[in-house]
């Protein structure tokens, strides 16, 4: 199992969100954050004052993975994050010791698995399918 | 006097545009507030507010009296203390048509207002109980003898001839100079020139400008007296020059940076109405126009100047209505007609080049007496009971350290958390809380 934590663009992540599910992952947690990465930095004005924004705003989605959806989701997130300019973001993946469904009790594999994952995946197939972004 | 001679239709003008007059001071509190910092928005609010209270209560007691009293040329009178002598029948020295209590309400509105703009250059960094009692001495010291020298019967100023619709001189200018001296007096905020100070929520500036703008009718038209030509010249006049204002503004903007912004489009048409109000019901609709350019382009050099230097007039107070009022306070002087007002006076354009001498005499006195007054009462507050707010309340915020609130709560974790076991609290609201038994935890299914 792994934690997969994504940095991306706040106006990517209606695709970044498609492609998770198409991927089959439905089980994801998103923040709203704010960093700094190599982008140049942006200016505002107000009145006489030009001031420098450091920071951008970024959305973080986190997800726990079972050994064989790791790849995809790495891809998922390749593919429908980038936009091939600086400020596109990070995935980070990190080794995870236990996880338990605190509804259940059920653990690790068991717990990783959205009881409607088929669902939110076909229809996110569907979606794309029609051309629509689900 | 009987009161047959009032006119039903002047004194509900009046009356109404008193209520107009007092929704400015609520404009101003969202104006100034949504300028500020998050953790400082209430206290920069009740800057405004606490103004509708006090000198509510002060211009009732003393300073209609002391303005409008029969007096001497330099103060007015202690016959009308407590509204004493201030009936329901007109007072021909002010307005022949209207109850004299009518008189007392519109101009108590322009008192409440005056104190309240200055509070925009001192935001973030004053001690609230000093802010209040600057508040009643401003207004006793300075505003209720300015507005008698203006207004008041046998004002020196008035005497003179100075022209003043609405009050360029007494309300913005005296503000505007006032802000300037106190924004020294206390320094500038610690995170001045340090941090990024952002307006932290631009919608309200641009709710507070746009009820400056309509409380402005009653500011300006209302200062006829009496529903009349006078009122309508003076409406036209004021909006003319707000749209004109904001227009140049707007333009100055995007040379310079590119864009137009809402803080600066909501800047330009307070700065277009500060303009305007001294000479609102003497110019043409065309001369009210160019005031409106002129006031914009000159406040905003200021503006841009202001802002490279140490001074921290945080909110740009002496360039909004100081040197907007300087420059409407002149242009009158300039444009001014009897053609238009046969009861106002002659400007430079008109032939009478002497019209500006009385006009710079007028921005001359304002500006020393406001000036020098207001550094007289902010040393008096700083050496009694302190001015310039702690350095650890500064930093956690004016709101919480002053009056133990906060704007905006609900949006962080402590909100889900539920209250704390604050013990020493004595007076603390006890929310009972139920812990529901936790369900067995069922068997791991592996």
């Amino acid at each position: 199992m792994k934690l997969i934590t994504t940095i991306v663009r706040p106006d990517r992540v209606p695709e970044v969100k498609a492609a998770l599910f198409r991927a089959g992952i439905t089980g994801i947690t998103l923040s709203r954050v704010s960093g700094h990465g190599g982008e140049h930095e942006r200016f505002e004005q107000y009145r006489g004052t030009a001031l420098v924004m450091e920071f951008h705003e970024k959305v973080k989605i986190e997800m726990v993975c079972s050994e064989p959806f790791v790849e995809p989701c790495v891809r998922a997130i390749l593919s429908s994050a980038r936009t091939g300019e600086v400020g596109d973001g990070k995935i980070f993946i990190q080794p995870i010791e236990r996880v338990i469904r605190i509804r259940t009790g059920e653990v690790d594999n068991a717990a990783l698995t959205a009881v409607n994952a088929d669902a939110v995946q076909r229809a996110a197939i569907n979606a794309a399918g029609m051309g629509g972004v689900a | 006097m009987t009161q047959a001679t009032i006119s039903a239709g002047d004194t509900a003008w009046v009356l109404v545009s008193s209520a107009l007059v007092l929704l400015m001071t609520v404009g101003l509190a969202f104006f100034y507030g949504g300028l500020v910092r998050p953790k400082n928005a209430l206290n920069t609010m009740m800057m405004s507010v606490v103004a509708l209270g006090v000198i509510g209560v002060q211009w009732m007691l003393i300073g209609y009296s002391l303005a409008f009293a029969p007096g001497n040329s330099w103060l007015g009178g202690l016959s009308w203390l407590g509204f004493n002598n201030v009936g329901l029948d007109p007072n021909p020295t002010y307005s022949a048509t209207i109850p004299i209590q009518a008189h007392a309400m519109f101009q108590g509105m322009f008192a409440i207002i005056t104190p309240a703009l200055i509070s925009g250059a001192i935001v973030e960094r004053m001690r609230f109980r000093g802010y209040v009692v600057f508040l009643v001495l401003w207004a006793t010291l300075i505003y209720d003898p300015l507005a008698h020298w203006v207004w008041g019967s046998g004002g020196w100023l008035l005497k003179r001839g100075a022209l003043d619709f609405a009050g360029g001189t007494v309300v913005h200018i005296s503000a505007g100079v006032s802000a300037l001296v106190a924004a020294w007096f206390l320094g500038p905020r610690r995170d001045y020139r340090r941090v990024p100070i952002a307006p932290h929520n631009v919608p309200l500036v641009l709710l507070g400008a746009g009820l400056l703008w309509f409380g402005w009718f009653g500011f300006n038209a209302g200062s006829a007296l009496a529903a009349n030509g006078l009122a309508a010249l003076a409406f036209v006049n004021t909006n003319t020059a707000a749209a004109a204002a904001l227009v140049t503004w707007a333009a100055l903007d995007l040379a310079r940076t590119g864009k137009i912004t809402a803080v600066g489009a909501a800047t330009g048409l307070v700065v277009g109405l500060v303009g305007i109000t001294p000479a609102a019901g003497y110019v043409t609709p065309m001369s009210g126009l160019l005031i409106g350019v002129l006031a914009a382009a000159i406040s905003y050099t200021a503006i841009q100047i202001r802002s490279r230097t140490k001074l921290d007039d945080a909110l740009d107070v002496f360039s909004c209505h100081g040197i907007a009022g300087i420059t409407g306070a002149l242009l009158t002087g300039v444009f001014a007609t009897k053609l238009m007002n046969p009861a106002g006076g002659d400007g430079l354009l008109a032939g009478n080049a002497a019209q500006m001498g009385v006009q710079l005499l007028a921005v001359v006195t304002t500006v020393a007496f406001a000036g020098l007054g207001t550094l007289g009462i902010l040393a008096l507050v700083q050496v009694t009971i302190g001015a310039r707010a702690d350095l650890p309340d500064e930093t956690a915020g004016l709101d919480l350290s002053q009056h133990g609130e906060e704007a905006y709560l609900g949006t962080d974790l402590g909100s889900l958390a539920g209250p704390g076991g604050g013990g020493s609290l004595g007076g603390s609201v006890v929310v009972e809380s139920f812990i529901a038994e936790p369900t067995a935890a069922p068997e791991p299914a592996v």
